[in-house]
């Protein structure tokens, strides 16, 4: 086996972190705002009402703006797998790479194509080619979310695909078992809608604040009508795929659902945490409490991870040292078996170098006899496999309340707008305010949960993340994290400087 | 049809796919090219947003295109991926962020309030347009004279390059003359493209000595991409390649590039008719002053591009040579994705003349009209 420098594999993770999260900044905000603009276009190409089209201006400024810096931010997304991952990028590139590259010629062109139409070509297609091209960019940037989110479903759940010795590579077998994993398609129904909440909650915040400031009154208020009417549908799409993803990670990755419910000891009839501080002296294995204060509601996390109240939830510990009674192997053996298949595999490697057919032939039987298991064999210690458990429990319960909160916003907002009193409700816009930044926050948690709460795996169960990384020096990659750290700043800066000078603008008027 | 290709052929055929890609990204390097001729061919605000405003209707299309690149390499020839991107990392690292400034200068240059004020801006574009190919030049450039790393057996990866005890990871590939030669030559070539493109695009009809320049700085940077641009055919003529033999081992041959062109005559007839159409476009523009260069510039330079990066790919070739140790040198056929994967994603790619439709149909679409002041004063504009 190599050796691994831990060191380069954590500055590799906190750059993947580093530009992830400042990407999904931006990504979700272009996969709303994107339809609110065609929204806007439609009902200005029908109505033919100018006020429609300085609407569709504004936010289409607005959009530009933040889909600059989200392509900036995109790219070394692609490429860091090669460069800071290029052992994963060997390993299950032949599955991996096939999104990346569909992402790039269906979605990326269409994007790119139609976004120099939508905004240069005011006067130089016809109205309705425009507002075509507008849809167009609409549906370019979701489908680049498909596609990124089918590869990212994949490693959560790595389904189409088998282990071939010879090549040492995990290669594809069934392309649409990958596409159409069930992991991957709730992925990408939770984070689009997610973004349509995102982006109206963004308009939502900027039009309070014109409303509070007494400017632009008119256009303020029919972009709340739009905003909220997508927020409203779309936070109830988001609570009923945020059910259908927790329930996919009770049934694919118990172990990330028991880290963001605080689960050590499973149970039947699990309640799920409301609300609770966790202990932070807690271990897996000791007998401490897991929590200093927490509120349940009883039953509820068997019905979300096995829609059955009386189902039994597994805990941290049932996963790690096993539970005979529930039929859980536990990790331990799951590492003894994971070891002998790796050195079987050596084996098998060594006799193919001297040519030894025999030698081969055996060890390649022996090889598949625990291959399943391969990935467990890089761990040193059972409870290796375990998630840091504080940082997705918070973002969970982060994401959750928000989203909880999100619907009774854009319900309040719509009924006093339609009831035209909105400008009187003084309680009710500076909450309009923040909101955008309490969307961001929930985005973010989002992500965190997902990637934290997989953990220690690329590839569950089959790639630990420390076995994924390029043979370089931890310097290198230190020396980029803080290079993207300062360059993503400044860029950051200067968008909200732009986006705030164009928010005090304001929509041409006169229109 | 495709599911009866042979494992050869698709990875053949899925190499040719990635040089198309490569070789139009060549072309689209005009908007490169002409970034850095901004400071160069326009004097006055107005000039600036009329080149600014041009290029910035196309920018994302070399952008987006070399993340198609990418892509359909990750896709179809992994191993490649792996070992150049995690290999080469500084090379790949500076071209990416000569990248990730390009993305937001155009919106953010005339935005107020942008904290960094336009010039900043503009020398974002400008080291995209310069460092960022010259680099990508380099890069192509050890296609044909190698690199320094090794395999093990589970293709991980092993760079093997120190300058005073650090590891250069890939920048020594802008060490050898041929690599710098071969970006240097882009570099310039771009240049020439990104003038010829904005002859075709603007209206000049106000700024005579916006035009002139352009004209002048066509015909002088292909003066200067000349010798670079010789020396690299030259060297391609006589210079030792990787061959394989029929174990598959990898060998130092003699003139291998030379008899790969002999071998595949087509080669050499893109390449000269690719020149050709390059020096047409360059004469047209500079005497007989008419617009439409950009199109035989173009297209000769995709002639070129495809040739540069299929000769050290066919014919029996390591497309990606170790120098260290020939025997990890990657080849089409050791570096490709699997028969299965390869299969599928040629089915995807009967997507690409849909898309490259619509994207020429869009284009003659907002480009029916040229550009002119009045648009780019009175209208949206960057």
């Amino acid at each position: 086996m190599v050796d691994i420098d831990l060191n380069m594999v954590n500055w590799a993770r906190a750059q993947f972190a580093l530009t992830a999260m400042y990407h999904w900044i931006f990504v979700p905000l272009t996969l709303g705002l994107s339809f609110l603009c065609a929204f806007f276009e439609s009902i200005y190409v029908r109505t033919g009402n100018e006020e429609w089209k300085s609407i569709t201006k504004f936010w289409m400024t607005l959009f530009g703006i933040n889909f600059a810096i989200g392509i900036a931010t995109g790219i070394i997304l692609e490429f860091q797998f090669g460069t800071n991952w290029s052992n994963y990028s060997w390993i299950v590139g032949d599955i991996f790479g096939a999104p990346l590259a569909i992402e790039g010629i269906f979605a990326f062109f269409l994007e790119a194509t139609f976004f120099a139409v939508m905004f240069f070509g005011w006067n130089r297609v016809s109205k309705k080619f425009h507002l075509f091209s507008t849809w167009m960019v609409a549906i370019g940037s979701n489908l680049s979310a498909v596609w990124i989110l089918v590869a990212n479903g994949w490693m959560q759940n790595p389904v189409g695909m088998a282990f071939n010795p010879e090549t040492a590579r995990f290669e594809m077998q069934r392309f649409f078992d990958v596409v159409f994993n069930p992991v991957a398609v709730s992925k990408f129904v939770h984070t689009s809608s997610s973004g349509f909440l995102f982006a109206s909650l963004f308009v939502l915040s900027i039009s309070s604040w014109y409303l509070i400031r007494g400017r632009h009154i008119q256009m303020a208020k029919k972009s709340i009508v739009v905003a909220s009417v997508f927020g409203l549908l779309s936070s109830s799409y988001v609570v009923f795929t945020g059910d259908e993803s927790a329930y996919m990670v009770a049934k694919k990755q118990p172990m990330k659902l028991a880290a963001i419910e605080g689960l050590y000891k499973g149970q039947t009839r699990a309640p799920i945490i409301a609300a609770g501080i966790l202990n932070p002296n807690k271990q897996a294995g000791d007998d401490q409490d897991p929590f200093l204060v927490k509120i349940e509601i009883p039953y509820l996390l068997s019905l979300l991870a096995n829609r059955s109240l009386n189902s039994f939830v597994p805990g941290i510990d049932d996963l790690v040292y096993g539970n005979e009674q529930q039929n859980i192997e536990s990790i331990a053996s799951k590492i003894t078996r994971g070891k002998t298949a790796l050195n079987d595999l050596a084996q098998f490697k060594q006799a193919g170098k001297e040519n030894n057919i025999e030698k081969a032939k055996i060890s390649l039987k022996k090889f598949k006899k625990n291959q399943e298991y391969m990935g467990y064999g890089y761990l040193n210690k059972p409870e290796e496999a375990v998630p840091p458990v504080a940082i997705p429990y918070y973002a969970f319960h982060i994401m959750v309340a928000l989203g909880s909160l999100f619907p009774v916003l854009f319900a309040a907002f719509l009924f006093y707008v339609l009831k035209d009193s909105i400008t009187q409700k003084r309680w009710l816009l500076p909450m309009g305010l923040i909101s955008g930044f309490l969307g961001l926050l929930a985005q973010e948690s989002g992500w965190v949960v997902a990637e934290v709460g997989r953990q220690p795996w690329a590839i569950h169960g089959l790639l630990p993340v420390k076995m994924s990384t390029t043979n370089l020096a931890a310097s290198n990659v230190q020396i980029t994290f803080f290079m993207f750290l300062g360059l993503f700043t400044l860029l950051l800066a200067a968008e909200i400087s732009i986006m705030l000078k164009q928010i005090s603008i304001g929509p041409e008027e006169g229109h | 049809m495709i599911s009866n290709l042979d494992y050869v052929t698709l990875q053949q055929l899925w190499w040719v796919i990635c040089s198309i890609v490569g070789a139009l990204f060549l072309f689209l390097t005009f908007v490169q090219g002409g970034q850095t001729l901004l400071w160069q061919v326009a004097k006055t605000d107005l000039e600036k947003s009329l080149v600014i405003n041009s290029l910035g209707r196309k920018w994302e299309m070399p952008f987006t295109t070399l993340v198609l690149f990418g892509g359909a390499l990750f896709a179809a020839f992994p191993k490649f991926y792996a070992t150049s991107f995690g290999g080469a990392y500084w090379v790949w690292m500076l071209i990416l962020f000569s990248f990730i400034i390009q993305a937001v200068s155009y919106e953010y240059r005339k935005k107020p309030n942008n904290l960094f004020g336009s010039s900043v801006y503009e020398l974002f574009l400008f080291i995209n347009g310069s460092a960022g190919v010259l680099l990508i030049g380099t890069a192509v450039g050890t296609f044909y004279t190698g690199s320094n790393f090794t395999l093990d057996l589970y293709n991980r990866v092993t760079w093997d390059y120190s300058l005073l005890g650090i590891n250069l990871r890939g920048l020594e590939a802008a060490f050898s003359l041929f690599n710098l030669s071969l970006g240097i030559f882009l570099v310039f070539n771009a240049r020439v493209l990104g003038a010829l493109y904005l002859l075709n695009s603007l209206d000049l009809s106000s700024t005579p000595n916006l035009e002139s320049r352009l004209r002048r700085n066509a015909w002088n940077s292909f003066l200067i991409a000349l010798p670079f641009l010789l020396y690299v055919l030259i060297s391609i003529l006589f210079m030792k390649g990787f061959s394989i033999d029929n174990t598959g081992a990898v060998s130092l041959a003699s003139s291998k590039y030379l008899s790969n062109l002999l071998a595949m005559p087509y080669l050499l007839v893109f390449l000269l008719v690719g020149i050709i159409l390059v020096l047409y476009g360059v004469l047209s523009a500079s005497f007989k002053k008419s617009n439409c260069e950009i199109w035989f510039s173009g297209i000769g330079t995709v002639l070129v591009g495809l040739v540069v990066l299929c000769l050290p790919a066919f014919n029996n070739t390591a497309f990606y040579p170790s120098k260290i140790d020939l025997q990890s040198s990657l080849t089409i056929h050791n570096a490709s994705s699997s028969m299965y994967t390869l299969t599928t994603m040629t089915y995807v790619a009967i997507g690409i003349p849909f898309v490259l439709g619509y994207v020429i149909y869009v284009w003659k679409l907002m480009d029916s009209k040229k550009l002119t002041v009045q648009e780019v004063t009175d209208e949206e504009s960057y």
